[in-house]
């Protein structure tokens, strides 16, 4: 396939930037979109030039590190697969496409398409824990969970940490990556102890780094490639709600 | 150099208990005068971590990537084994033990491999005390699976991403105490080199990955928990930065490296499509609980596999293995896999595939129950290849997974350089000639959380240290070295691109020295690796400076590691002269094709001490010593 990429290149975060167009020959369907990236870096460094710096790593779809905007959607264009896990054959012969960091004001960018996701570690560093010590801990079995609970848990806890909420909300909130942890926690008898701490503590970091409020829109849920569901959105609601109210 | 286990004495249900009662301890308010430096935040790292700032003590977490829930123990797949025997199916802490010394091809240490079984309970105790979402049965209580090598089901999972939930159980756990402020976390910085003051291990050289600053970090302790390499082969199941740098550059300060030519080949992995190629996604093991692998029986069968009837089918490993089947261990279904392949049997347009089909599962159990069980497996499968495994077998093929080969290190988790301690994946410690599935989980985490915070505090206990910062002379002439190497790279003005040069050493590590090794290919192998290290120092070509993001200058650096790293596995694999575990010698074989292993001569650890870049290193050995486990022939047919 012939393609042609609009890259935004950046040299660092103070660099007002720009996009940068690239024509790429004989793109295989069955490469990966950051697999179709190398290919072009390779090429470029040959060349001389500075290759385009993305993040990424497990190339698997569960580290959350690869984060692009791709024709505006984070991950692009296939429900529920990241960056990485998109293939080619799911563009068309003669296609652009736009290729951009996700954007936040809470993400600064650091270069090119790599952006800094560290207030997503504050966040859980205030609350998006159990506080139960190596070694504390009963039996495995000692407490049942019914299996309802521990499924929905799991679906909660299958977020990846990459930030797609956040570029996907017009606003630029962080809901659906807070719920997620919130929620899971909540569900389970062992996030109990601390829940209305959790939700007061994690929420207050979260508007302290400067993501924006939510105003349901859902484009979080439509972008997440994990399909974390906006239901837990409704659930940190009422933990927060509960948590100011019920002192 | 006499290499000393330190296993403790007596009998070996009690040798850990034993020795938790006798070590030495710091005091409580003594703690916080340590500072310990973790490298890697993986299972092994972050465990480590987390467990040594509840302890009191001072702690500093180093890793490559943006945050330290990225490490690559998020990608495990299948499931972590515990000895609960909550399946009433005869599972105990001798049996998995014994499992695990078996799988291994007795190429382990017992007292090891029975504090892991012993260990193992208390992981799951921590891990769902943290939250972690494990599967359940309708009653509320856990589930379990089984995987390869064992005959029980002693498998905990979380559906197909238990790395992922045991890792931000970890993740969890050091996210508290860095918000408590006993740990510092360091991101995008990658350790360059270990530094030793008085014989020491006393801190390490990072390069900050968004400036290019080399920095130094003092400790009392180093804990280097930091993967493993199957990158050498270019090709793997390992994530894109996953290298082999901090460990060799511990080897090269003098820590003994051992077994590196026990590399770990998985058998399911999707296969190869192009050379655009960047890695091999790993389909977990768990799947052959209910896939059953096949290729057709005849060469020229070339029809869809839906066409092709039960009687046309050969179902090569219920055929050569009926005690285990589809569970036979990674090593024996590798080969396997290989076999049918090179008889010209395999499947996918490169007929390097077979079939992992899951279609008497689904008539017997329902879609859904197998949707339940694997279900983000079967997506990222269809994903990547285009293709429903609901409607046909999935294709799959082996590729580099694992490496059992690692630092060497005592019963402490220390190696041969005092207060160096390495955990996890990057150690060499429990798993032998070969690691059964879902125990690598287990050993990070038993490493991290049950070893080491007992065993650290010995060593402090036992040892004086000397204040050190890091205006020491040996911290400024690490860093001087460091800039020296980097300034080197980026002077080469070539034509090649690091990435050629690592593919072009994973396909000589893949050919000579993958899943079946000779002495003619191993000798060839020795001779063709420094000539593609050599032509790396001449004809590199890297764009950009140091002072900034430069992915290019950081894939060098780990490249030119490797490309002397490459070395040692290669001697490692000529100078063990039998078949075990993962090392296959094709010389070293029984008539029906299972690997033959040299008990008289080898049963040691292989342990390699650095002579020079280029130098054939110099070979220790540890005898391994069986007391409660029989030398016996591994057979799983």
């Amino acid at each position: 396939m012939k393609l042609t990429l609009k890259i935004w290149r950046q040299k660092n975060f103070n660099d007002k930037g720009g996009f940068v167009d690239y024509t790429l020959n004989d793109v295989s369907e069955d490469m990966s979109f950051l697999e179709m990236l190398d290919v072009l870096n390779e090429s470029l460094i040959i060349e001389g030039k500075e290759p385009i710096a993305f993040d990424h790593d497990c190339r698997e779809g569960i580290c959350g590190a690869c984060s692009l905007l791709i024709n505006g959607v984070p991950h692009g264009p296939e429900k529920a697969t990241t960056t990485c896990q998109l293939h080619m054959r799911k563009f068309k012969d003669g296609q652009t496409i736009w290729v951009e960091p996700f954007r936040s004001k809470a993400f600064p960018v650091i270069k090119d398409l790599v952006v800094d996701r560290s207030a997503f570690d504050r966040i859980m560093q205030v609350g998006g824990f159990v506080a139960v010590n190596t070694g504390s801990s009963p039996d495995a079995n000692a407490t049942p969970i019914p299996k309802k609970n521990a499924e929905l848990a799991m679906d909660a806890a299958a977020c990846i940490g990459c930030g797609a909420c956040v570029a996907a909300c017009p606003n630029g909130a962080a809901m659906l990556f807070v719920s997620a942890k919130i929620s899971q926690l909540a569900l389970l008898p062992q996030g109990q102890a601390e829940r209305k701490k959790r939700a007061l503590d994690m929420v207050k970091q979260m508007d302290d780094e400067g993501f924006g409020y939510c105003s349901n829109y859902y484009e979080c849920e439509a972008a997440c490639p994990k399909s974390v569901s906006v239901r837990f959105i409704a659930m940190l609601n009422r933990e927060y709600l509960n948590a100011t109210m019920l002192k | 150099m006499i290499l000393d286990a330190k296993i403790p004495s007596g009998a070996i249900q009690n040798k850990w208990d034993q020795y938790r009662a006798e070590m030495k301890l710091v005091n409580p308010a003594n703690k916080r005068k340590y500072k310990i430096l973790v490298v890697g935040t993986g299972l092994a790292g972050a465990s480590a971590a987390a467990s040594f700032g509840e302890l009191g003590y001072n702690v500093e977490t180093f890793t490559y990537n943006d945050s330290p829930r990225r490490a690559h123990s998020i990608a495990a797949q299948g499931g972590i084994n515990a000895a609960k025997n909550y399946q009433n199916d005869g599972d105990s802490i001798y049996r998995l033990f014994y499992d695990t010394v078996k799988g291994g091809d007795f190429r382990s240490r017992e007292a090891n491999i029975y504090r892991l079984a012993q260990v193992s309970n208390n992981i799951i105790d921590q891990c769902v005390a943290q939250g972690v979402p494990f599967a359940r049965e309708y009653g509320g209580y856990l589930s379990n699976r089984s995987f390869g090598g064992a005959q029980v089901s002693r498998t905990f999972y979380a559906r197909g991403q238990t790395g992922q939930q045991l890792l931000l159980g970890a993740y969890s756990a050091l996210s508290r105490q860095i918000g408590a402020k006993t740990v510092k976390s360091h991101v995008r910085k990658e350790m360059l080199d270990i530094v030793i003051i008085n014989g020491q291990a006393r801190g390490i050289i990072t390069r900050d990955l968004t400036n290019g600053k080399i920095e130094s970090h003092w400790g009392d302790a180093v804990c280097l928990a930091t993967g493993g390499y199957g990158n050498v082969f270019f090709l793997s199941t390992n994530a894109q930065a996953c290298n082999v740098t901090a460990t060799y550059r511990a080897y090269k300060k003098g820590a003994l490296f051992a077994n590196p030519c026990f590399t770990q080949i998985h058998p399911t992995c999707i296969p190869v499509s192009g050379d655009h190629q960047s890695k091999l996604t790993l389909m977990s093991e768990s799947l052959r609980n209910d896939g059953r692998i096949w290729v057709p029986k005849n060469r020229d069968d070339k029809r869809p596999p839906n066409q092709i009837p039960e009687d046309d089918r050969d179902y090569y490993l219920e055929r050569k293995y009926p005690s285990f089947g589809n569970l036979s261990p990674r090593d024996i279904s590798s080969r396997a896999a290989k076999e049918v392949c090179d008889d010209g049997r395999g499947v996918s347009n490169t007929g390097y595939g077979v079939y992992l089909d899951f279609s008497d599962a689904i008539n017997r159990l329902g879609r859904s129950v197998i949707e339940e069980r694997y279900g983000n497996l079967f997506e990222m499968y269809e994903r990547i290849v285009g293709t429903d495994p609901y409607k046909e077998p999935m294709m799959i093929y082996p590729a580099s997974h694992y490496t059992m080969g690692g630092l060497w290190v005592d019963y402490n988790l220390m190696s041969t350089i005092p207060g160096l301690h390495v955990l996890g994946e990057a150690n060499f410690s429990d798993h032998g000639a070969n690691r059964l599935g879902a125990s690598a989980l287990m050993q990070g985490l038993a490493d991290g959380y049950f070893v080491i915070p007992y065993t650290i505090g010995h060593y402090f206990a036992s040892n004086k240290f000397d204040k050190v910062t890091t205006d020491h002379p040996e911290f400024k002439k690490a860093e001087e070295e460091a800039r020296e190497k980097i300034n080197k790279i980026l002077s080469l003005k070539g034509k090649k691109t690091p990435t050629a040069f690592h593919r072009e050493l994973g396909k000589v590590m893949w050919d000579k020295v993958g899943m079946g090794r000779n002495e003619d290919g191993l000798k060839e192998a020795l001779q063709l690796i420094p000539q593609i290290r050599e032509e790396f120092w001449q004809n590199l070509t890297v764009t950009g400076t140091n002072e900034d993001l430069n992915i290019v200058l950081e894939k060098a650096l780990r490249v030119a590691d490797f490309l002397e790293f490459a070395e040692v596995l290669a001697w490692d694999a000529l100078e063990r002269r039998e078949s075990c575990g993962a090392h296959f010698r094709e010389e070293f074989q029984y008539p029906d094709g299972e690997a033959k292993r040299d008990d008289e001569n080898f049963t040691h650890v292989a342990a390699w001490e650095y002579t020079g870049v280029g130098n054939k290193p110099v070979r220790h050995q540890e005898e391994l010593v069986f007391e409660n486990v029989k030398l016996a022939v591994r057979s799983y047919k």
